[in-house]
């Protein structure tokens, strides 16, 4: 029986790994995507520079043979920066919606299960973590967590989780009245395993899709934060405190914002992509 | 709602109380004796236990009093409506330009689904869902302001400073609508009641714009209600970068200079803003969707019958 159920899980990715390789822009993003960890890994073998190494007699200088994209205000070499930015970007989407959708699954999944005053209890905190604008939760939890890349991280997935928990107890809530969860329950399966085994797989796929759009929004948000000065702390660079900091220079050095500005839109452009070609793979009435 | 909002303000005090830093100690500096520094932490009643403190807060704020900020003695609910204005207006333009703009693009793509008209509003839509806002709001700056010198870069002197600000907020909500009001019409388009419009032999123009428009904006009404909470909160990005005055600067203020009041005071007002907003949103959907009008009338024949 397990192996059974291990070919049929295998063949539903595999399914969905085959429809996704058909959509040409969807395998594009996924290749940017990976070139874009593999930039934030190798920053240090990949970067000229390091990125804190100040030259001020190369301040401000164009793009050149020893600097490719130019240097900011205090001579630090922007392509260097732009590469270890890389990892504090990833960082922040990668961990925050991990640790966003682990909770906020494991919530959504619980409310949606046991339903009764457990769910309401569940929802009405939720409701009240909804009533505040998400943005000015984020903000307000940096803040009083103290501006830094780990906090940023936290600040963020503590205001996303609401929406993982929304969807998926909204997804249970139909995978519950199958018979199979019905016959899993008749044969005496404790609760923790039923939504472990039978439960979660089946009421993912909606998620997979919010998971993957919100790697993205959460690189935004990450960028917005460091961009107020919340999010990752200087020296240490990121795309969105460069573009901060950059600011000033709109006038004659337009491509210090210019540069972490396209980094930042081609990573979640990309992440949104793939979520689009996830949805449409994903998506069972489009079968071919 | 009353639950809700009370809930968010325990929330505030419980981050409040968790915070590190300690805003007499900024207040007062490291040079004050021992004496001084204690009776001002008394003075703001910080030694003050946490339930003390959270019901003396929720007391004052009842009745309209947000308490005095720590560092400028400014009562915090006069400053909270001067600057609110700036953000709400903001945030509405925004959404209504958003909305103005969406809806009919997205229209418009999904009723030429598959030619290149589409393909460009989708890909256009993408690229802007997927742009930071302070980064369009630095570009535009530079184009707008610098460039051509028509539009101020900062500040909100005359009526061309809203400008900016709207249009930096005002784009990645246009482009999410886009891209809602788009799926929702196709959906729509291939219901069985569309087959049904069109076999009676109904004119195309009043298929879409009777039977599907109707059915497609009912999920994008719900989304603007998430949108305003996100340009309320957005705002403050724009509000940073063009130098306006308002609440969300306000709180930014508050929160990296521990300036309790300032943080309690504009979230509670935040939070109602939002509250009510969404509370509207949800009339506005019983009064449009005849679906859930229907529901409350049955509920209230049933309450009548037993």
């Amino acid at each position: 029986m397990n192996d059974k159920k291990l070919k049929k899980k295998k063949s539903r990715f595999a399914e969905t790994w085959r429809r996704l390789k058909k959509n040409k822009i969807a395998v594009v993003s996924l290749f940017i995507i990976f070139l874009i960890i593999l930039a934030a890994i190798l920053a240090p073998i990949l970067a000229p520079y390091p990125y804190d190494l100040q030259d001020y007699s190369a301040a401000f200088s164009r793009s050149s043979k020893e600097h490719p994209l130019g240097t900011d205000r205090l001579g630090r070499d922007v392509l260097s920066r732009l590469l270890y930015g890389a990892r504090q970007s990833l960082q922040i989407g990668l961990f925050s919606t991990t640790f966003a959708a682990a909770i906020g699954i494991l919530v959504g999944a619980i409310a949606g299960f046991y339903g009764g005053w457990t769910d309401n209890l569940i929802m009405r905190i939720l409701d009240v973590y909804q009533g505040i604008p998400m943005f000015l939760l984020t903000v307000t939890l940096a803040a009083v967590l103290g501006p830094s890349l780990r906090n940023a991280i936290i600040a963020i997935a503590i205001s996303s989780i609401s929406g993982y928990a929304r969807l998926m107890r909204a997804s249970i809530l139909t995978v519950r009245e199958m018979e199979y969860v019905e016959a899993a329950t008749a044969i005496n399966v404790r609760s923790a395993r039923i939504i472990r085994k039978h439960i979660i797989p089946n009421a993912i796929s909606p998620l997979i899709v919010s998971i993957t759009m919100s790697l993205g929004s959460s690189v935004l948000a990450g960028a917005g934060l460091s961009f107020i000065g919340l999010g990752v702390q200087p020296p240490i660079p990121e795309w969105g405190a460069m573009i901060s900091d950059a600011r000033n220079f709109l006038r004659g050095q337009m491509y210090l914002s210019m540069y972490p500005g396209l980094c930042v839109m081609i990573t979640v452009l990309s992440f949104n992509l793939l979520g689009d070609g996830l949805r449409d793979a994903l998506d069972p009435r489009q079968k071919t | 709602m009353i639950p809700i909002i009370l809930g968010i303000t325990l929330v505030v005090a419980i981050f409040i109380q968790i915070a590190p830093g300690d805003p007499a100690r900024i207040k007062i500096g490291n040079e004050a004796t021992e004496e001084e520094y204690q009776a001002l932490r008394d003075e703001m009643g910080l030694d003050d236990p946490f339930f003390v403190r959270y019901f003396r807060f929720l007391g004052n704020a009842l009745r309209g009093d947000f308490g005095k900020s720590f560092y400028n003695s400014r009562p915090v609910m006069a400053e909270i409506f001067q600057r609110f204005r700036y953000t709400i207006v903001i945030a509405l333009l925004s959404v209504t330009l958003a909305v103005l703009v969406g809806v009919p693009l997205g229209i418009f793509a999904a009723t030429h689904q598959y030619t290149i008209m589409d393909n460009a509003a989708i890909a256009l839509a993408l690229v802007c869902v997927s742009m930071p806002s302070f980064f369009f709001a630095l570009l535009m700056i530079r184009f707008f302001a610098l460039t051509l010198g028509i539009l101020p870069p900062s500040g909100i002197t005359t009526w061309q400073g809203w400008i900016l600000p709207t249009l930096s907020l005002a784009l990645g909500f246009a482009a999410t609508i886009t891209r809602q009001m788009r799926s929702n019409m196709l959906e729509v388009i291939r219901q069985d009641y569309i087959t049904t419009a069109r076999s009676k032999g109904l004119s195309e123009f009043k298929i879409r714009y009777k039977h599907a428009l109707k059915n497609a904006i009912i999920p994008i009404i719900m989304i603007v209600g998430g949108i305003f909470g996100m340009a309320l909160g957005g705002a403050m990005i724009a509000e940073i970068i063009f130098s306006v005055p308002g609440l969300g600067q306000y709180t930014l203020g508050g929160l990296t200079g521990r300036d309790y009041p300032i943080v309690q005071g504009s979230t509670f007002f935040m939070s109602v803003i939002f509250s009510v907003i969404m509370l509207l949103i949800d009339l506005g959907f019983a009064f449009i969707d005849p679906r859930i009008r229907s529901q409350f009338a049955r509920r209230r024949k049933r309450e009548r019958v037993s």
